[in-house]
C-alpha cells in the first residue's frame, strides 16, 4: 500500500522541517518527503491542503483505568480517543487494579492495546511492589516484558533508602525511573496550592516546598545512583530551575509538565470548581509563567495530558472529596496549539514537546517524519472550530474544565504504522 | 468583578438568593441586615414571639457536623418567623461510598423544602448544594469547613455595632487559630466591607495562613504589642483536636503567649470589648475572669444570633435586595 499526503504543512522539528511538502508512505514506513521517490505510484492520495501534518503525538502520562476501573474508562475507549486526538503512543502509569508490578500485567496491557490497534501503549512498571514503597519489583523482568520505565505513580516513596536502592537497581539495567517529586508530610491531606486561594477558600493546602523538597531529594539520589530519571508533572517554577541546574551539571534528568499547568493557576479554582482539582495542584500565576518559559527554553522537554478519566459524578462533591484530575487526551494537541496561537510557545518548541522530545525520553526512534521512520502521524486542521461535549469527547471520562467550551483546531486524521486509525 | 465564591449568591436580577459568604456583599446590604435585625431584637420579650413572615414555609436545618448553639438559634429564628422547622443531624461518608451530599439534599428537596440551613465539615459544601438546587430553594451557610460562617460574622457585627456604632474608627484584633477558622474569615470580610480602620490578626505563625494579608488584614505574632489601640478583641476557639504538638506545643505555652487575661486586656483601649464565637475553652484562650467580666459581650453574641438569623432569613425569603 502506497499513500501520498499532498500539500500539507509538514511540521517535523526532529528533522528541521516546517513547510508545505508531500509525504510518501509505503506500508508502515515513510519513504519520501518533498520529492517523490523513484518509481512511486500512489494507491491512495490524501489532500492535506490547509492542514498541518505532524508526527504522531507521544503522551508521557495517561491512565487508561483498565484493569480494575473499567466503569471509568477502558484501554479500548481511551486508545480510540487517543487516535482521534492525534496521539499514537502513550505511556500509562502502573496504578491500575491490580497494579502493574508483574510481567503478566505488562503483557496484558500491551497485548490488549495491540489487538485493538488504535495507539501504542507503553506501560510503566511499578517501582515498588504494590506501589507500597517498601520492596523493589522485578524490574529487569518488567523491562523484558516491555516496560519503558518504572514509576511509583502518585504514591510517594517515603523511605529515602528504598528510593535510593530502587534508583540504583533500575540503573543497573539503564531503566528510566519516572518520578513525581513530592514530600508526603508536606503534601499531607492538601488539595490546593498553599497561598492566597487556599487561605480565602479555607481548603487544606500543599506548599510549594512539598514539590521542591521532593525534587531536591530525588536529584541527590540520582546524582549518587546514576539512574536515568524523568520528573513527571512538575508544577513549580522553582522545580524548573533546580532541574535545569542539575542538567547543566550533566545529570541524566528530564522533565515534563501537564498541559493544564501551562493554562491555569490556583485562581482558576474560583468558587470551589472541582474541574480544576489536580495533583500536583495548580500553582500561582508566576509558576504558570515560569513553566511556560521552561518549555520555551527546553528545560522542560515534554508536555503531557496527565489524562485521568472519571465519570461526571466524581466531581459532584465538596472540593476536598471530589475526584482528582482531568480527562485530557482529547484536548492535548488543541490546547498546546492554542499556546502557539497566543505566541507563548513557538511552533517548533510546541511540536517538539509533544513528539520528538518525549520519544527521546523513551529512548525510541519515533516522534519524527524522517525517511525510514514508522508512519505514525496526524493531520491537524488549525482553523476547525469545535466544542468539547458528549458528542465530540471520545474519552469515556467526562471531567474536563473544557467540557462545553468552544475550541479551535482539531485533528482530522491519524495514521498508525501506515494505517489510518482515525478519519 | 465580584468575588468568585460570591457570585452564586445572586440571581440574574442581582437579588440575594443564598447567604453563603459575606465576601462580595455590599456595605449597604450588610447594614440592611443589621437594621432589620434591630427590629427583631426585642422580640424575645414579647408575649407572642412570632411574626408570620415565613408562614407555610419549610425550613430544614441540615447539619452534617454536630452543633448545638448554631442549630438551636436557627431553629428559634425560623420558628419565630412562623416557618415549619425540621432538624436533621445527618451523617455522611466522606468518600464515594454511601449517599452523596447531593443525594441527601435532593431527597429533602423532593419533600418541598423552601430553605436549607447547611453545615458541613468540607469547605465549599454549601456552595455545592446551592449550585445544584432549583432556583426557588434558598440556602444559608451555617458553616462550611474552614471557609465561611457568614451568619456568625453578621451577629458579631451586630454585637459590635451595639457597643461601637461607628465602624470607621475601629481597630479590631482577631486572636488565635485563624488557619482553621471559618468564623475569622467571615469576620475579616465583614469588617472590611463595613469599613473598619484596621483588622489585626494575632497568633503564632503556625496558625496564621499564608497570604492572609491579601484578605485585608495586618498580622502580628505578638499579643502584648498587638493589643495596643484595639477597640474590639475577638478571641477564637482553640480546638483540642488541633493540639497535636505541631501547631501549638502545649496548652500552657499557648495560654502564656496568647491567652487573654485581665492584665493583657489592660493593653487594649480602656473601653475595648471582648468577643468569642463560643464554645469557650476557659484557661486556654481566655481567662474565666475576662470571659465573665464587664468587657465581655460573649452572651450578647448568643442573644443577638437569633435576631440576626431572623433578619437574614427574612431577607432571603421575602425582601428584595438589589446588588450594586
Amino acid at each position: 500500500m502506497r499513500t501520498v499526503i499532498r500539500n500539507g504543512q509538514v511540521i517535523d522539528p526532529g528533522n528541521g522541517i516546517n513547510g508545505i511538502r508531500n509525504l510518501y508512505i509505503h506500508n508502515r514506513e515513510i519513504i519520501g518527503i518533498g520529492s517523490k521517490p523513484a518509481g512511486f505510484t500512489a494507491d491512495r492520495e490524501v489532500n492535506a491542503s490547509g492542514q498541518y501534518v505532524l508526527p504522531g503525538i507521544i503522551d508521557l502520562c495517561v491512565r487508561l483505568r483498565e484493569p480494575g476501573e473499567e466503569h471509568k474508562a477502558t484501554i479500548q475507549s481511551e486508545t480510540r480517543a487517543a487516535a482521534s486526538a492525534g496521539i499514537t503512543r502513550m505511556v500509562c502509569t502502573p496504578d491500575t487494579f491490580p497494579i502493574i508490578d508483574t510481567p503478566a500485567m505488562v503483557h496484558m496491557v500491551i497485548n490488549r492495546a495491540q489487538d485493538l490497534g488504535y495507539a501504542r501503549v507503553h506501560p510503566l512498571g511499578a517501582l515498588t511492589v504494590g506501589l507500597q514503597g517498601q520492596r523493589l519489583t522485578d524490574m529487569a523482568m518488567l523491562m523484558d516484558a516491555g516496560c519503558v520505565g518504572v514509576s511509583n505513580a502518585q504514591e510517594i516513596v517515603k523511605n529515602t533508602l528504598v528510593m535510593r536502592r530502587a534508583m540504583q537497581y533500575a540503573s543497573t539495567y539503564d531503566l528510566p525511573v519516572f518520578l513525581t517529586p513530592r514530600d508526603a508530610w508536606l503534601q499531607g491531606n492538601g488539595v490546593v496550592h498553599e497561598g492566597e486561594v487556599s487561605t480565602r477558600l479555607g481548603l487544606p493546602a500543599i506548599p510549594e516546598a512539598a514539590e521542591t523538597v521532593g525534587v531536591a531529594r530525588d536529584l541527590a539520589l540520582i546524582e549518587t545512583s546514576g539512574a536515568r530519571a524523568h520528573f513527571d508533572l512538575i508544577s513549580c517554577g522553582r522545580s524548573v530551575t533546580m532541574i535545569a541546574e542539575a542538567q547543566d551539571r550533566g545529570l541524566p534528568v528530564t522533565s515534563s509538565v501537564a498541559i493544564h499547568q501551562l493554562l491555569f493557576s490556583e485562581n482558576d479554582i474560583g468558587a470551589f470548581d472541582t474541574q480544576y482539582k489536580v495533583m500536583p495542584p495548580l500553582r500561582t500565576r508566576q509558576d504558570k509563567t515560569d513553566l511556560i518559559r521552561g518549555v520555551a527554553k527546553g528545560q522542560i522537554a515534554a508536555i503531557c495530558s496527565d489524562h485521568q478519566p472519571h465519570g461526571a459524578d466524581s466531581k459532584l462533591a465538596p472540593f476536598s472529596e471530589a475526584a482528582t484530575g482531568i480527562a485530557g487526551i482529547d484536548t492535548l494537541l488543541t490546547l498546546t496549539m492554542g499556546l502557539v496561537r497566543e505566541r507563548k510557545l513557538d511552533m517548533e518548541t510546541a511540536v517538539s514537546a509533544l513528539t520528538v522530545h518525549p520519544a527521546r525520553i523513551l529512548g525510541t526512534n519515533a516522534g519524527h517524519l524522517g525517511i525510514g521512520a514508522q508512519a505514525d502521524l496526524c493531520l491537524y486542521d488549525p482553523q476547525k472550530n469545535w466544542q468539547l461535549d458528549q458528542h465530540t469527547m471520545q474519552s469515556k471520562g467526562r471531567n474536563s474544565p473544557f467540557y462545553g467550551v468552544k475550541l479551535k483546531g482539531k485533528v482530522t486524521r491519524t495514521m498508525l504504522s501506515g494505517k489510518w486509525v482515525y478519519q | 468583578m465580584r468575588a468568585p465564591d460570591s457570585s452564586i449568591q445572586f440571581d440574574e436580577n442581582g437579588h440575594l438568593k443564598h447567604f453563603l459568604t459575606v465576601n462580595g456583599l455590599t456595605r449597604k446590604s450588610l447594614v440592611n441586615i443589621l437594621d432589620t435585625a434591630e427590629s427583631f431584637i426585642n422580640f424575645g420579650q414579647r408575649e407572642i414571639k412570632k411574626v408570620p413572615l415565613l408562614r407555610g414555609k419549610t425550613l430544614v436545618n441540615l447539619f452534617f457536623e454536630p452543633s448545638t448553639r448554631t442549630r438551636t438559634t436557627f431553629e428559634i429564628a425560623g420558628k419565630r418567623l412562623s416557618a415549619d422547622v425540621i432538624n436533621l443531624n445527618a451523617s455522611r461518608m466522606s468518600t464515594t461510598k454511601g449517599e452523596s451530599i447531593l443525594d441527601t439534599v435532593r431527597t429533602l428537596e423532593a419533600m418541598h423544602t423552601d430553605l436549607f440551613i447547611v453545615r458541613d465539615k468540607a469547605s465549599g459544601a454549601a456552595h455545592l448544594i446551592a449550585a445544584h438546587l432549583p432556583d426557588h430553594i434558598k440556602v444559608i451557610n451555617a458553616g462550611d469547613g474552614r471557609h465561611s460562617h457568614p451568619t456568625q460574622a453578621m451577629l458579631d457585627m451586630f454585637t459590635i455595632r451595639q457597643k461601637k456604632p461607628d465602624f470607621s474608627r475601629l481597630k479590631v484584633a482577631i486572636v488565635g487559630d485563624i488557619l482553621h477558622s471559618r468564623v475569622a474569615r467571615s469576620q475579616i470580610h465583614a469588617l472590611n466591607i463595613l469599613g473598619v480602620d484596621e483588622v489585626r490578626v494575632i497568633g503564632p505563625r503556625t496558625l496564621i495562613p499564608t497570604e492572609i494579608e491579601k484578605m485585608g488584614v495586618t498580622t502580628t505574632s505578638d499579643l502584648i504589642g498587638g493589643l495596643e489601640g484595639i477597640d474590639v478583641i475577638i478571641m477564637l476557639r482553640i480546638q483540642h483536636e488541633r493540639m497535636d504538638g505541631q501547631l501549638i506545643p502545649s496548652e500552657q505555652e499557648y495560654f502564656q503567649r496568647y491567652g487573654l487575661t485581665e492584665n493583657k486586656l489592660q493593653l487594649a483601649n480602656e473601653d475595648a470589648i471582648v468577643m468569642h464565637p463560643g464554645p469557650i475553652n476557659r484557661g486556654l484562650e481566655i481567662a474565666s475572669s475576662v470571659a465573665d467580666g464587664s468587657r465581655s459581650v460573649i452572651l450578647n453574641q448568643v442573644t443577638n444570633g437569633i435576631a440576626v438569623r431572623m433578619s437574614i432569613m427574612a431577607k432571603l425569603m421575602g425582601g428584595q435586595e438589589k446588588r450594586s
